[in-house]
This record gives C-alpha cells, sequence and structure tokens, in this order.
C-alpha cells in the first residue's frame, strides 16, 4: 500500500475541490446520469494510449476532449438535448474501450490504481486543478444566468454555446485528473456526489460550492487514509465515504 | 420624426416544415410601446426569440446602435429547492453587465422588492414576487429596451394592474422602449402606441395604432372567433 504524506494527498485535494466545483453546475443542470456516462468516454483513449506504449492519462484526456467536443457540435447542428447525445455517445465509447482494454488494466483504467504519478503528471495535474477552478469561479455568474433561462442569458450577452462548451470541456478535463486515482467509472461519482449533498446544505450558490468543494475533499482524504488502514481500493473507498457524506447530509438537512 | 428602436422586415422562422413566422415587417420609434398580441401558437414568443437571436430566421432585425436589451421571460418553471438566492441571481448580472454592485440595490427598488426578500431562495418566491425579480433582472445593466413575454401570466388581477403600473412608470422615468407581448387587450389598449396583431398560419399580420388594429372584425380574422374587451378612456391622456 502506498505511504501517505502530505505531498501524496496534494494532488488528491486539488483534483476534489476542482470535482466539487464542476459538480455543482452538472447537479444543478440535471446533468447527473449524463455526467456518468461522460466519463466513459476516456476509456477508448486510455485503451489507444495503452497499445500505443503511451501514458494512459494522456489518452483518456485526449479522448475526453475530443468526445465532449463532437457533443456539444451534435447538440449544437441537431439540437438533440445533451444528455441524451451524452448517454448514447458515451455508451458506446464504454463497449469499445472494454474491448481495447483488458485485464488488470480495464480494472485499474475502471476503479483507478494507487500508483503514485510521476513528477511531470503531477505537476500538470495540479495545474490542471488549478486551472479547472479558476474558470469554473470565473464562469460560475454567466453558468448560473444560463441554468435560470438562456434566453435571459443571451440578452445579457452570454454566449450560451460557447459557454456550453467550456463547461463540457472543464468537466472533460476534471474527469481526467481522477483517471489514475479513481478510474473512469467512480470519477464522475466524486463529481456528482458531492454537489448532490452540497444542493441540500447551500442556501445559496457560494454556499453550495462551498460545501461541494470541502465534502470532496473530505471524502477524499477520509477515503484515502482508511482505505490505507483497511487494506482496500483506494478510488472505491473515496466513493463510499462520499455516499455517506451524501446521506448524513441528507439527514441532518431535513431533520 | 422619432429614430426607430427597431425595424423589422421580411422576418421568417421555420422550424423544419413548420413555418411559425412568415414576412413579419413593423418598426418601434424609440420610447415608443408595441404591444404583440394573437392567439396562442401565433409566433409571439418565436418573434421575441428571434428579436433576441435565440432562434435562426429569415428576413432582418435591425436594433438601434448601443441598445441593450432587458427580457422578462414568460413564467419560468425552476425547481423549487434551487440554492440560488435572489441577490446570487441579480449580483450574477451585475457581473456579466459590468454594472456596479449598487445597480443591485437600484434595481430593487424600481421593482419595490425589498431587499430582505431578494436574500431568500428564489424557489421561495411567489409568482408576482418572482415577475419582479425578473423585472429588476432586466433593468440590470442599464437596458434601453425592454422585451415582455406576458409579464404578468400567474399574477392575480390587482397584481396585474400594478405591474403594469410600474412598467409604464418605469418607461417614463428611462426613457425605454418597450415591447410586450400580453393576452389583455384592455392592458393593450391602454398603454401601447403601437400593436402587432399576429394570427399563425400564414394568416395576415395587422400593425398599427390600438384603435385601428383591436377592431372587432380583425380580432374576429386574427383569433378566428369573436371577441369582447373594455377599452380603458385614458388611453390618449
Amino acid at each position: 500500500m502506498t505511504t501517505i504524506s502530505p505531498e501524496t494527498l496534494a494532488l488528491p485535494i486539488a483534483m476534489s475541490v476542482a470535482a466539487g466545483l464542476v459538480g455543482c453546475f452538472a447537479v444543478l443542470r440535471r446533468m447527473t446520469l449524463a455526467s456518468d456516462a461522460l466519463s466513459h468516454v476516456a476509456l477508448p483513449g486510455i485503451g489507444v494510449a495503452l497499445a500505443l506504449g503511451m501514458n494512459p492519462v494522456l489518452g483518456g484526456v485526449t479522448a475526453l476532449v475530443l468526445g465532449t467536443t463532437i457533443v456539444w457540435a451534435l447538440e449544437h447542428k441537431t439540437r438533440i438535448p445533451t444528455e441524451a447525445l451524452i448517454g448514447v455517445t458515451f455508451s458506446a465509447a464504454l463497449a469499445i474501450g472494454s474491448m481495447l482494454t483488458s485485464g488488470e488494466e480495464l480494472l485499474e483504467a475502471l476503479f483507478g490504481a494507487s500508483r503514485r504519478p510521476g513528477l511531470v503528471e503531477t505537476v500538470a495535474s495540479l495545474g490542471a486543478s488549478l486551472l479547472v477552478v479558476v474558470v469554473v469561479l470565473r464562469a460560475r455568474h454567466r453558468l448560473v444566468i444560463t441554468l435560470v433561462s438562456a434566453d435571459l442569458a443571451r440578452t445579457a450577452g452570454i454566449d450560451v454555446e460557447r459557454l456550453d462548451l467550456v463547461y463540457l470541456l472543464v468537466f472533460g478535463l476534471t474527469v481526467a485528473l481522477g483517471l489514475r486515482y479513481l478510474g473512469v467509472l467512480l470519477m464522475g461519482s466524486l463529481i456528482i456526489i458531492p454537489a448532490a449533498a452540497a444542493r441540500h446544505l447551500g442556501r445559496s450558490l457560494g454556499g453550495m460550492l462551498a460545501w461541494a468543494a470541502a465534502l470532496a475533499v473530505v471524502a477524499t482524504t477520509l477515503g484515502t487514509f482508511s482505505a490505507a488502514m483497511l487494506h482496500v481500493g483506494t478510488g472505491p473507498m473515496i466513493i463510499a465515504v462520499a455516499a455517506v457524506l451524501f446521506f448524513i447530509g441528507l439527514v441532518w438537512r431535513h431533520s | 420624426m422619432t429614430a426607430s428602436a427597431l425595424e423589422v422586415d421580411g422576418l421568417g422562422v421555420r422550424f423544419g416544415r413548420v413555418v411559425a413566422l412568415d414576412n413579419v415587417r413593423f418598426a418601434v420609434p424609440q420610447g415608443g410601446t408595441l404591444a404583440v398580441i394573437g392567439p396562442n401558437g401565433s409566433g409571439k414568443t418565436v418573434l421575441f426569440k428571434a428579436l433576441i437571436g435565440a432562434v435562426p430566421h429569415e428576413g432582418h432585425i435591425r436594433w438601434a446602435g448601443g441598445t441593450r436589451i432587458g427580457y422578462v421571460p414568460q413564467k419560468l418553471d425552476l425547481e423549487r429547492d434551487l440554492p440560488l438566492t435572489g441577490l446570487d441571481f441579480l449580483r450574477a448580472k451585475a457581473v456579466v453587465s459590468r454594472a456596479p454592485e449598487s445597480d443591485v440595490r437600484r434595481a430593487l427598488e424600481m421593482v419595490n422588492l425589498a431587499p430582505e426578500l431578494a436574500a431568500r431562495p428564489i424557489g421561495t418566491f411567489s409568482g408576482g414576487q418572482f415577475q419582479r425579480l425578473l423585472l429588476a433582472f432586466a433593468l440590470m445593466g442599464r437596458p434601453t429596451v425592454l422585451l415582455f413575454d406576458e409579464p404578468t401570466a400567474g399574477v392575480d388581477e390587482p397584481g396585474e394592474e400594478g405591474l403594469y403600473a410600474m412598467i409604464r412608470r418605469l418607461q417614463q422615468a428611462e426613457g425605454l422602449t418597450l415591447l410586450l407581448i400580453s393576452h389583455e387587450l384592455a392592458l393593450v389598449y391602454q398603454h401601447a402606441d403601437t400593436v402587432l396583431c399576429l394570427s399563425g398560419n400564414h394568416r395576415p399580420v395587422f400593425f398599427g395604432p390600438p384603435e385601428e388594429v383591436l377592431t372587432p372584425e380583425r380580432l374576429r380574422e386574427a383569433y378566428r372567433a369573436p371577441l369582447k374587451f373594455h377599452a380603458h378612456d385614458d388611453h390618449l391622456s
């Protein structure tokens, strides 16, 4: 089992803050199930990268960026809702990815691995986490107006289509951040569960964003330590802790 | 001659084979009030969506230079537990339109909405309160034109008259151009300078002063049913 030190926790914590913030808008946009499916698109990229002997995370990032851009373009060409396109496109991606990846590699791609990333990957991931946090916080006002009404957003001078693309790309990047740690199946859950809990706990947008980031960090930290103590997989433990936090929050809010 | 705030010529909107609007033509002078009326499905909301660039269209839409649009949509269906306060919503508009924070308080005062009420989640607002919040949102960023899509839908009669009085007062205070969709023909007669009556399905479009458009013959032709309304006497006052 990997030794836990402040350095090894820095990246998961940065990733968790990004996941919590991005997740808030996924929950508010009712993309909960679509978000889970969206993370699957990384799988074919991972499969191709492994087949070519490349870094699998790089393959996952490439597939996510490509996939989200295709979904965005299809949505604006066909006017089919995002969730329907994501559901179809990314379920297909999961099927293709499963064929391209096999055995131990498939399990790691789906559920993550506790191997430490190299220095370059760590620095790049920290930079990407910071980028996601900055983009979401800067775009939060535009995202919130668009959430209430796309027409109101247009009259406020917001380029709704461009904002959709930026959000999907940021979402894809956040999934990519958790590929090594949580895998494609579980990263979608770290994006959604803390944000879903924060929705019940926050009384304002700022409150929801703060709760989501905090819960994601707590789930990741507690999950990492618990997994080390109980000798179980880190990714599944993080999501189990997040789910427990969700139910505690639900009971607390409605008690 | 008053300059036009908006000129529309040959406007058409199609959704596949369905023609929502066909060859619509009208103009609105700066500071004027245009009411858009017509039966359900005649394309009133589609017209507004075309004007704000939300749907692709044929023909020409020319807004005067420097136009800033404030839009109050038809009743929005929001989730009751949305963690978003009225103040969150208005501050978001202030940031996006680069308006000073003081504009939030100003907009709330203009629509008679208490700041304490605006600090509550928007899911807890009543229909009338939410319409006022939308109006405050539209007023942020100092618009020159306001578009109202059935601004009083879901509001009771006293509230409806109050909201129209407020709209009128704001128009006079700010020199705004108003475009409004309404089913309340008596209020249209009272408040509008010009009326655009859409009929849908390639049927005629009537445009002109209320006393020319709101005639029993034209209304029967547009609505395909006889309509009656009580015209207030103060239209020309």
